[in-house]
């Protein structure tokens, strides 16, 4: 990040082609990241604190989750609109499972974490395997899929809590997984630490990974080479859907309830982590690295603008008009490719 | 400068006004030089060929004087006026149109409104559906085109679709029409239909710049011929009299010899065998052959008469409803692609932008898709990167690949260098069975050369070769067999005694007629 925006200083100097040519091969997120920090720097003096700053890391990890998953589905070529569903769907049955585990065997503790855990999971998960199903297998849009699913889901998270809190799950999940630290690190940010690196070997260190960016950037060719091209689109929604049903999970230790309503906001907020980190939504172009920066990104924003005292209402406002913008910029760059092609 | 310019190649007057003429016009984009100080000049009247390789500038130059493009710097006269080309509908107002190779029509809509599509006709602000229709009919009345103008265009074959697409730059008075490689995609019977066209156009003095590599054409229609090279005006000569040496000799700057190598085959044991294969579409009927090791054999045939899709079905592409096919002795019919390549059998398609190439992607990965299961480039469960990266910059440097950047983006080389990307994938791991569909589709004439060889190689290390294309030479240079296509059965089957163009023609139509 730091380097990023060293280069992006070093540019200002130079010639606007200088910064075109940056501009092509970064994207807009090294500038808009630079912008931000100068911004909110002048707003507020508690803005560039190192305590602030892990502020912003613990509270973006979750979209931060969501967004790793949503990465694959657009890579792909599509995209999954249900990850918000997701996290209620595995908050609301993984603090229920959790809840009657202790209520019936109190001694068990760490027993109820786990059922709870992997019953949240599971459940979460299983939205990912029929977006799979229809996406891979029936041809469905994902953008039909998804939402579908996603109301699906809602639904049924709702009906099951009858749109109430879920209470009673033990305080250790809380004081672990939503509260603890480990060398001064929030569990959060070590689980999503642990999800990120394993993705990145995943992605680019095995031939698996590969085949997302293969069958995003050309299905008819991936097909052809003989990668199994329904496989991978089928994987892709049910990894998107574990990822958001992690996060789900991680957002129910720091609530201690389990809801139906969170993750509303997390369809806007990851596709729009990822678009404005350069993943390209016609499948094919995207970095992991960029995505957990993206990810950063609109975490400092709401932090940023929480501090300079923004009302929330806006604060949405300005989320909605940075999505916009980033694919704005993506197709800007996509005309500067262009001409730099000929 | 130059001196062949003031031969008189046109039938027209020579001191008619030239209806264009471009003076020292270049082109810059951020980093690259596309044009570099061109002159052209078009006559009224007459066919003007405009010849060199994959990104020697033709495209960039064509997108300029149709106004899609603005030069850097230079001047552009029309009928003796400088003028400026803002915009393709400037253009057009002065009666200049393109047809470019990509295809501007939008599929769901029906022909008259394609054609009409940006300048309908309104009456009250109401869309005049009838005129709208009867004109379109009159334009494709006059061209000749037998296309109902409220069809569908996702109806239409690509032929159609490349008619309406010529139609559509009659709509208003013409001047200059210039197409780019317009008969890639047309049948022998619709190139002859466009060429009369051409004829009564230049007739009525009307001037056509025009895109080929097809050196038949140039010699039918052509009356001058401008070469580009690296985006430099080379050369203006004489379409009838200048010697197919020499054109390539002024496009590529170096004398190249005879573009098909010399193959001596010695076919060994049988690969493939195929028995009564038929798809559920019929776009293939019954068809038996058989491939061997060593050989190569050429599939002939028209656009959509079942050569491609023979292969594709063996493949496992396409999805077979009866027949056998039989590779190395075992039965590998309703066998996936994947499974195919790990036998050792790639079928490499023909449309390498669609259906070939992750365009945004590096050639890299483009070269290795196939080869992700291989041993070379794996390390247990892992990829090796290394593997992948050796495997990968030998292959470019076998192949001349041109800049030889292997991360670098597919989308970013030229015709030539993304196909050479594709084919590199047939080396990386060994197949004994390789499928090139229509190699050499918009692949200039040295690199042309460079994938004959490429393949002949292939031939003499003991690998079966099917080579499926749709130009004759190809078939009749390439292969010691051939079968001859016709709507999805095979017509002939040709050894290479009777391998001629004769031959190989009489095949094309033979039942047509009856």
């Amino acid at each position: 990040m730091a380097d990023e925006a060293a280069t992006t200083t070093a540019s200002r100097r130079s010639a606007s082609d200088m910064l075109k040519r940056l501009f092509v091969r970064l994207g807009i997120l090294p500038f808009l990241l630079v912008i931000a920090i100068i911004v909110f720097t002048l707003m507020s003096d508690n803005f560039l604190t190192g305590r602030n700053l892990m502020n912003v890391l613990r509270q973006s990890v979750y979209l931060m989750i969501v967004s790793l998953g949503q990465m694959l589905a657009l890579l792909t070529g599509g995209f999954d609109l249900s990850v918000g569903t997701i996290l209620a769907i595995s908050s609301v049955v993984g603090a229920m499972t959790m809840a009657s585990v202790y209520a019936m065997a109190p001694d068990m503790v760490w027993l109820a974490i786990l059922l709870g855990c992997l019953g949240g999971i599971t459940a979460g998960t299983m939205i990912g395997v029929v977006n799979g199903v229809g996406v891979a297998f029936f041809n469905v849009s994902p953008f039909m899929m998804s939402l579908g699913m996603a109301s699906v889901g809602f639904g049924i998270a709702l009906y099951l809590t009858g749109g109430v809190p879920v209470y009673g799950m033990p305080v250790a999940f809380g004081d672990v997984f939503g509260f603890g630290t480990m060398l001064g690190i929030p569990a959060p940010v070590w689980v999503a630490a642990g999800l990120v690196a394993a993705l990145y070997v995943f992605l680019y260190q095995t031939p698996y990974g590969r085949y997302f960016y293969a069958v995003g950037g050309n299905l008819k060719a991936a097909s052809l080479s003989g990668i199994n091209t329904r496989g991978t689109l089928f994987f892709t929604y049910v990894l998107c859907a574990a990822f958001a049903a992690i996060a789900g999970m991680l957002l129910t230790a720091r609530l201690d309830t389990g809801e139906a309503n969170i993750g509303a906001s997390m369809p806007l907020e990851s596709i729009a982590a990822c678009v404005i980190a350069g993943v390209s939504l016609r499948g094919g172009v995207g970095r992991l690295e960029n995505v957990v920066l993206g990810a950063l990104f609109i975490g400092l924003v709401q932090n940023g603008m929480n501090l300079a005292r923004i009302e929330s209402y806006l604060q949405t406002v300005v989320l909605g008009a940075l999505l916009i913008l980033a694919v704005i910029a993506d197709q800007i760059r996509l005309r500067y490719v262009a001409s730099l092609k000929d | 400068m130059n001196t062949s310019l003031h031969h008189d190649a046109g039938a027209h007057a020579q001191d008619a006004r030239p209806l264009i003429k471009t003076r020292a016009v270049s082109k810059d984009y951020p980093g690259v030089r596309a044009l570099d100080g061109v002159d052209f000049e078009l006559r009224p009247g007459e066919v003007h060929v405009l010849f060199g390789e994959n990104g020697a500038g033709k495209s960039t130059l064509i997108s300029i004087l149709a106004g899609a493009n603005q030069p850097s710097s230079g001047t552009i006269k029309v009928r003796g006026e400088d003028t400026h080309l803002g915009s393709v509908h400037e253009a057009r107002e002065l009666g200049i149109s393109a047809v470019f190779q990509e295809f501007s029509l939008i599929p769901q809509m029906t022909v008259a409104e394609n054609l009409f599509l940006g300048a309908e006709h309104a009456r009250y602000g109401f869309l005049d559906k009838k005129r709208l229709r009867r004109e379109a009919e009159a334009i494709l009345d006059e061209l000749g085109f037998h296309i109902a103008p409220d069809q569908t265009v996702d109806h239409l074959t690509r032929a159609e679709q490349q008619m309406v697409e010529i139609a559509k730059a009659f709509r208003d008075e013409l001047s200059v029409l210039i197409l780019d490689e317009p008969t890639a995609s047309l049948t022998n019977h619709e190139t002859d239909q466009l060429f009369k066209l051409i004829g009564e156009l230049t007739a009525r003095g009307v001037g056509i710049v025009y895109i080929t590599h097809r050196m038949a054409e140039i010699r039918r229609i052509g009356d001058r011929i401008t070469v580009l090279r690296d985006g430099r005006y080379i050369d203006t000569v004489d379409a009838k009299t200048t010697s197919e040496d020499e054109l390539v000799r002024l496009m590529t700057g170096r004398m190249v010899g005879a573009i098909f190598p010399k193959i001596s085959f010695t076919p060994g044991e049988e690969v493939l065998r195929v028995e009564g294969l038929t798809t559920p579409d019929d776009a293939v009927r019954d068809v038996s052959l058989t491939v061997r090791a060593g050989e190569i054999v050429g599939f002939a045939g028209l656009v959509g008469s079942g050569k491609s899709e023979t292969m594709q079905a063996c493949f496992g592409a396409r999805s077979a409803s009866a027949g056998q096919v039989t590779y190395k002795g075992q039965p590998i019919d309703g066998a996936s692609p994947g499974a195919n390549i790990r036998r050792g059998f790639l079928y490499l398609p023909a449309d390498r932008r669609t259906e070939g190439l992750m365009m945004m992607r590096s050639v890299r990965e483009n070269m290795s898709l196939a080869a992700l299961d291989a041993k070379q480039v794996r390390n247990g469960p892992f990829l090796s990167r290394s593997g992948e990266v050796a495997m990968v910059s030998d292959l470019a440097d076998r192949l001349n690949l041109s800049p030889n950047r292997v991360e670098r983006a597919v989308d970013h080389f030229s015709g030539g260098n993304q196909q050479k990307a594709m084919l590199a994938r047939s080396l990386t791991r060994d197949f004994d069975l390789i499928v090139f569909d229509e190699p050499t589709v918009g692949v200039d004439v040295g690199t042309r050369a460079s994938i004959y060889e490429f393949i002949a190689g292939l031939a003499g290390q003991g690998v079966a070769v099917v080579l499926i294309s749709s130009d004759l030479p190809e078939i009749l240079h390439m292969s010691n067999r051939a079968f001859v296509f016709y709507r999805g059965a095979v017509q002939a089957e040709l050894p290479a005694s009777e391998l001629t163009e004769e031959n190989v023609l009489s095949h094309f139509f033979e039942r047509e007629a009856a």
